[in-house]
């Protein structure tokens, strides 16, 4: 029985290893002359979620596309799912679901298009865009080009695209964005805490996404300024970041 | 890797027949070029090596513009960092831009070289099409790998209009040349000869070893 609800939970994409899913030793990295991030130590177990809160240019997001393997870090070490990165960069990008500023849509191209094209590029089928399409309440809108939705709906959208392979891991970049409280309503089984798999996600509103955290995580000027488990860290603390 | 290819190739195929940002612009611009030509020289027909020069020298800077526009979606809407989020072999990219520049330049062909017989070529370009088949297919594949790799090394950059020509150009001179000496004796206006084999085989060389070498290198050009 034990096993049956083991091979179930790995075919609905949640986690079910022990150990850290991500690993994070001193990792740093620079743009040209300047650090985006120094000295990053963590370790995030299956299943878990990091919220990851600080300013503009703290860092944020370079941490998310190193985690993403579309950054390399240039010092320090980075292991997901115990794949270091970007040695084993290939053994993780399938796994790994990441939600940016951009959409990562083409706007030419509709939203049905968009995800028809990311679906063969993970060897996905079309019954699961027309699935996610429906779960972000965009059906009646997917034959219209990208460049003619909101920013909300492209956001719903995009969504819909980093799920798609039912990953392991979503990375989402302030993944509420441009949604009103109804769309995050329905984005939540997707990409929330009740989605059951491991997240990392940026934040500038401690007052939401402290009660999905399971460890903190506070950067300014890419430098570690608050890091431990959620239940020891308060908004006050939070907002210290921002000051 | 198939299933890659056609991912991407009919993702291309389909920006490009919204956006209308390539085909149509390199379509008028050699047409436009040979209506210049045909004014310039002031003389109502070409034919032989000049004739086999205007054409190529003219397809390999209408190419340009499609090579130029190649990358430019994906670097502005995301599409590398989708592409690269994704469990495939990279060199699927390279081989679908690739196809989808070799599309849009028998479209450019299509347009142009009938153009070309009609605006300025002096014999028959009925008697010369058959010939001209097979340079200007050569061309085409030295066109698209050299194309491919060198819009993929020049998008990331600020500079990238001027770049891309800057480096392409120098290496695409021996493509324009085989081409130009393997058609020249094909369009001459009186005994017009076959095609020169030995410039073939050299165009046909040169395409391979760049083929090759995009294949080798393109990878490194997506990391960051």
């Amino acid at each position: 029985m034990a096993d049956l609800e083991v091979q179930v939970q790995a075919q609905a994409g949640v986690a079910v290893e022990d150990g850290p899913a991500i690993e994070l030793e001193a990792l740093g990295r620079n743009y040209g002359e300047r650090p985006a991030l120094a000295g990053v130590s963590l370790k995030l177990a299956y299943g878990e979620t990091l919220v990851v809160f600080g300013p503009n240019g703290a860092g944020k997001t370079t941490l998310l596309r190193i985690l993403a393997t579309l950054l390399r870090a240039h010092v320090g070490v980075a292991k997901v799912f115990d794949e270091s990165l970007p040695a084993q960069a290939w053994k993780v990008r399938g796994r790994v679901g990441f939600l940016g500023h951009e959409p990562l849509l083409y706007r030419e191209l509709t939203a049905r298009e968009n995800l028809r094209y990311h679906a063969r590029l993970h060897g996905v089928g079309p019954e699961r865009v027309e699935e996610l399409l429906e779960a972000v309440a965009m059906s009646d809108r997917a034959g219209e080009p990208v460049c003619g939705l909101s920013r909300g709906m492209a956001q719903r959208v995009a969504i819909a695209r980093a799920t798609l392979h039912a990953p392991e891991l979503l990375l989402l970049d302030e993944p509420y964005a441009n949604l009103d409280p109804a769309a995050i309503r329905l984005i939540e089984p997707l990409i929330g805490a009740s989605a059951g798999r491991t997240r990392v996600l940026t934040s500038h509103d401690p007052m939401r996404d402290l009660a999905e955290a399971d460890l903190v995580l506070g950067l300014r000027d890419g430098r570690v300024q608050l890091l431990g488990d959620a239940a020891e860290i308060g908004s006050e603390d939070v907002a210290g970041l921002y000051r | 890797m198939s299933r890659t290819v056609g991912a991407l190739l009919r993702k291309e195929l389909l920006v490009e027949l919204r956006t209308l940002e390539s085909v149509p612009g390199m379509a008028l611009f050699a047409v436009t070029t040979f209506v210049v030509f045909h004014f310039a020289l002031n003389q109502s027909t070409v034919s032989g090596q000049e004739a086999a020069g205007i054409l190529w020298v003219t397809l390999l800077f209408a190419a340009m513009l499609g090579v130029n526009r190649l990358f430019v979606a994906d670097a502005d809407q995301g599409g590398f960092d989708g592409f690269l989020l994704a469990p495939v072999d990279r060199n699927a990219m390279l081989i679908a831009k690739a196809l989808a520049l070799l599309c849009y330049l028998v479209v450019l062909e299509l347009v142009a070289v009938p153009a070309f017989g009609l605006l300025l070529l002096g014999p028959s370009l009925g008697q010369a099409l058959p010939g001209l088949l097979a340079p200007l297919a050569l061309t085409d594949l030295g066109l698209a790998a050299i194309g491919t790799l060198v819009a993929a090394l020049a998008v990331r950059t600020r500079a990238r209009d001027l770049l891309g020509p800057l480096l392409a150009l120098p290496l695409l001179v021996p493509v324009v040349i085989g081409g130009a000496r393997s058609s020249s004796e094909l369009l001459a206006a009186t005994h017009p000869g076959g095609l020169q084999a030995r410039w073939l085989l050299t165009l046909g060389l040169y395409d391979l070893v760049f083929g090759l070498i995009a294949y080798a290198v393109f990878d490194f050009l997506l990391e960051d």
